[in-house]
């Protein structure tokens, strides 16, 4: 019950063999294929959830796909609020799933 | 019917004249030619400083503003109930730096001569500063702590204001653009021609920021408001880093220029929703509110002097405002001299926020014939630093 | 020699820059995207060929024509992963386009300042989503979403899944879907088949005649066949349920005015859920550029597809919904206009002639599809509005009350629905719909949620250097 990968070996489109690359996210490697978005190797690997909302931490991930609602963004190698559907991961990429607590109001 | 008092413009002043003068009992109409806070209120930082003032008038206003804030925002509180939203009035503390060595002297002399006037502005050392705000510059060179220094949410705090005057009997109407005065026979203005027919009243109140110049020529009796363009960054959320309300150093000085050319100054300052809001620009450019890269540009790289970690900050949102530049740098607050019935609460630049409490107080008190708390002949509009500008004007 | 920049790759830009060509322009095509092809197109990278990819689209072989075209021209300078982030205006009204190239959301991205002579938008669309309880659950994706991972990325949104919303898009969504080995276990119209015959049957020979989109239409109604694929109109999707992802739905069958109807819901097993209403156009641009916007907030253009201002062209969604063979055509009368043609010239006459066949076809798609005011119905009060913020509906209704607010500015700067990192592009619409309804009288202020003069993010490490570049040139030679 998660999103995924088209298995090749079913796709009618014959897809060609791709490079493999990986990435961190979150200190663990998470394997994907070259030419894949962070948010493609993501939900490839069955992750349907990254960034936790300010106000209450709650879980989200990719919504409209196509670099327009800003709900998946990540840190990627030390820069923040990344659109990962937009951002091709590269192997190596050091991916860190963002949380921006709301700051204590001083009265 | 007829209102004892009509206040054009439903911006911050307006509303904050209108809450005392109908708490005072008098009957009171509120218009504005769009919505509720829909100008220079919604366009701007929320300040409450005493920071960015030299001593004189406007900084008796600032202070004794900054005095009332705190009670307002209690009332309002109460008054509005849970489901009104805070106005956010934090007194958060403003940290003026230099960024340069020249830069350095200059500023502390100029806190020297507000502690003189009883602001409270602390002289601290870089190490000092770096405390209270430890991701700032490691190149600043001088820094002053004013622990006065607040904001609210600008446009909840006008809202806020404006619902508390409709509590207390207040009648606000939206959409509704002034175009000219009703006279007497003696010439004395009685009421105001609008787009929606004839309002009569005792008296009316040109509350409309940088909107008062035009509304007042059409009234018959210009005043000479010029809309002075400003412009503020939006960051997108990001982990708190800052603090206080932090300004370079040269804040001060494109305040109270009357250069038109583009001038800025850096203020930085987090919200309550983890934004960062960076301003601000002072332009002369009629209302023009085209969006001009340069000044952003020029915006951007005065706040990363200050904070360099911003380099990797995201721009999500600019806003443009007009603020009510007079040429003498003082608000008009009270009578028109020159025609019976007309009233000035106008021309507070960018302090309008701060400053809206004290104005109203002072509104509030000379038409309900008491003392106001300080002395407002400073603001009057026949104080000779206008006197040229009013000259071509002679009344209907 | 007259220059062009086209700002979007899609079909539209596509064949603006093709036409614009043809008329000799020197043509600069920017999209943000590392591909051309745009939303229609979207395709899998250059990394991942796939022998049959064209299974997946509708005419592939005139994007691979187009592109290849472009492409071998050294006249056209295809810019990919080139962010317009803002337009400004010069003295004269003319646009000036500031442009990132580089790393989506990067930083360091290099800085184009374009001063062309005409400038043609195909800025396209994005999915509308209208907010419902649980739609911000990690499962829940915009139809578009589906359609865009399936076909770039060849990763299916779910196992089971949920396709609902309103107009003929949802069908391709649901064939890719289904090409991508997710059962789609139905199809969920808001519209009732009665709206769908208005809509669609008064001048049936319209779309008759518009020989491409029935082909399209029918090629999709023979795959849902062949996936057997449930279609139900006038039903819609009323919640989604989970803790931390999406588990099940609701779907309710809705009025013609889609509220739901009550004792007709149903739950039904998914573990994602792709929804989409409707297009909203991305204005911003345009906006930006001084174009006029019309009331049912399209582009206005003329018969040369040139906007109100003078040398600021549009073509594809941004004027009107249309679809790939009326961007097409638009987009040629775009190109072919802004390089100096007319749009009588016997060379467009084709296109002139096509895009007429289109030129009520968002008009009898929102008569058909377009989203009534009952959906308000399945709103909860703690149904999230803006995902950004994350303001409740409860939240929205209570503080226009509270302020009797009749101006845009101050819902969004009372509530915070809308300034989120978005900028309202998710929220934007619903929130003018939702204020709108409870300002006696309507909203008056005019701020429009498409407004936004930054038009993407950019980092205020670039926007600083550009500072410092420009201030290191003596003004005079500015």
């Amino acid at each position: 019950m998660s999103p995924g990968l088209f298995p090749r070996s079913e796709d009618g489109i014959r897809p060609a063999a791709s490079d493999a690359l990986s990435i961190s996210v979150d200190g663990k490697t998470v394997d994907g294929l070259a030419g894949q978005t962070i948010a493609g190797v993501l939900l490839g690997s069955g992750r349907l959830a990254w960034r936790k909302t300010s106000s209450d931490g709650s879980p989200r991930g990719v919504f409209c796909g196509i670099g327009v609602c800003f709900d998946c963004i990540v840190e990627v190698n030390g820069i923040r609020d990344v659109r990962a559907c937009q951002r091709r991961a590269r192997d190596g990429d050091q991916v860190i799933s963002q949380h921006d607590p709301l700051p204590e109001v001083t009265e | 019917m007829t209102s004892d008092v009509v206040i054009v413009g439903a911006g911050i002043v307006g509303a904050a004249c209108a809450r005392l003068l109908a708490r005072s009992g008098l009957r009171v109409l509120v218009l504005d030619q769009g919505a509720g806070a829909g100008g220079t209120s919604s366009h701007g930082e929320g300040n409450i400083l005493v920071s960015d003032k030299g001593p004189g008038a406007e900084l008796a206003l600032a202070q004794h503003a900054s005095s009332l804030w705190p009670g307002t925002a209690d009332e309002l509180s109460n008054e509005l109930g849970a489901n009104f939203p805070s106005i956010e009035f934090d007194r958060k503390g403003g940290l003026v730096v230099a960024t340069t060595d020249t830069g350095a002297a200059p500023l502390i002399a100029f806190a020297e001569t507000q502690r003189e006037v009883g602001v409270d502005a602390r002289m601290l050392d870089i190490a000092e500063a770096r405390e209270l705000e430890p991701s700032i510059s490691d190149t600043i060179t001088a820094a002053i702590f004013y622990p006065e220094d607040a904001q609210v949410q600008p446009v909840i705090a006008t809202e806020a204001l404006l619902a508390s005057a409709r509590l207390a009997g207040a009648d606000v109407r939206t959409g509704i653009r002034v175009t000219g005065a009703v006279r007497n026979g003696a010439g004395d203005i009685v009421g105001v021609r609008t787009d929606a027919g004839d309002i009569s009243a005792a008296a009316v109140l040109v509350a409309a920021g940088p909107w008062s110049g035009e509304v007042s020529r059409s009234l018959g009796a210009a005043v000479p408001i010029l809309p002075r363009r400003g412009m503020v960054l939006v960051t997108t959320r990001m982990t708190h880093r800052i603090f206080h309300k932090v300004y370079d150093g040269d804040y001060v000085g494109a305040v109270s220029s009357s250069d038109a050319d583009l001038q800025t100054s850096s203020v930085v300052e987090s919200t309550a929703s983890g934004t960062v809001l960076i301003g601000s620009s002072r332009q002369q450019v009629g209302f023009d509110d085209r969006l001009q890269v340069r000044v952003l540009q020029e915006l951007a790289a005065k706040a990363l002097r200050l904070f360099p970690f911003l380099a990797e900050a995201s721009l999500m949102r600019s806003y443009g405002g007009f603020r009510p530049y007079m040429p003498d740098h003082l608000p008009v607050i009270g009578r028109d001299h020159r025609v019976e019935g007309l009233w000035h609460a106008s021309g507070h630049e960018g302090a309008g926020i701060g400053l809206s409490l004290a104005t109203a107080e002072i509104i509030a008190a000379q038409m309900t014939g008491t003392k106001p708390a300080l002395d407002a002949a400073p603001f009057r509009l026949d104080r000779p630093t206008l006197a040229r500008y009013l000259a071509e004007d002679v009344p209907a | 020699m007259t220059s062009v920049v086209i700002i979007g790759a899609g079909p539209a830009g596509l064949a603006a820059a093709r036409a614009a060509r043809a008329r000799q322009a020197a043509v600069t095509l920017l999209d943000s995207s590392d591909e051309v092809g745009g939303q229609y197109w979207r395709h899998l990278p250059a990394e991942r060929p796939a022998e049959r990819e064209s299974l997946l689209h509708h005419g592939w072989s005139t994007f691979l024509e187009l592109r290849e075209a472009l492409e071998a021209d050294p006249g056209c300078d295809i810019v990919t992963s080139a962010q317009v982030w803002a337009i400004e205006r010069d003295a004269n009204d003319s646009p000036v386009v500031h442009v990132l190239v580089g790393e989506p959301d990067g930083t360091d991205r290099s800085q184009l300042i374009l001063t062309p002579d005409a400038l043609v938008l195909a800025t396209g669309a994005h999915d509308r989503t209208l907010p419902f309880p649980g739609w911000q659950l990690p499962g829940v994706f915009s139809a578009g979403a589906a359609q865009a991972l399936a076909k770039g990325e060849r990763v299916a949104v779910g196992r089971r899944v949920v396709v609902a919303g309103a107009g003929p898009f949802l069908l391709p969504v649901a064939a890719a879907l289904a090409q991508t080995g997710a059962r789609v276990v139905g199809v969920f119209e808001a519209s009732r088949v009665r709206g769908l015959m208005a809509g669609w049957l008064p001048q049936p020979h319209k779309l008759m005649g518009v020989a491409g989109k029935t082909g399209e239409l029918a090629g999709y109604l023979l795959s849902h066949l062949h996936h057997r694929i449930p279609y139900r109109t006038g039903h819609a999707v009323v919640a989604a349920h989970g803790t931390d992802r999406v588990e099940s739905v609701t779907v309710a069958r809705v009025n013609a005015d889609w509220s739901p109807i009550p004792g007709t819901e149903r739950r039904i097993r998914a573990d994602a859920v792709c929804v989409s209403h409707g297009f909203t156009p991305r204005l911003e641009l345009a906006i930006a550029a001084g174009c006029n916007i019309s009331a049912d907030r399209f582009v206005t253009v003329d018969a040369a597809q040139r906007s109100t201002v003078p040398t600021v062209f549009a073509a594809g969604e941004i004027t009107g919904i249309g679809g790939v063979d009326a961007a097409l055509a638009e987009g040629t009368l775009a190109g072919h206009c802004a390089a100096g043609g007319s749009p009588t010239d016997p060379t467009v006459a084709r296109h002139e002639k096509k895009r007429a066949v289109y030129v009520d076809f968002a008009a009898r798609l929102e008569r058909a599809h377009g989203i009534r005011r009952g959906w308000t119905a399945w709103l909860k009060n703690d149904t999230t509005i803006c995902r950004c913020e994350d303001v409740s509906y409860e939240t929205i209704r209570t503080t226009t009350e509270a302020t009797c607010a009749v101006g845009l500015r101050s819902v969004k700067l009372t509530t915070r629905a809308g300034l989120g990192i978005c900028q309202g592009r998710m929220c934007g619409r619903t929130l003018e719909d939702l204020a709108g309804r409870s300002a006696p009288g309507g909203l008056i202020d005019r701020v429009s949620t498409d407004r936004r003069p930054i038009a993407a993010p950019v980092r205020l490490g670039d926007l600083a250097r550009a500072h410092d570049a420009t201030a290191a040139i003596p003004t005079d030679s500015l």
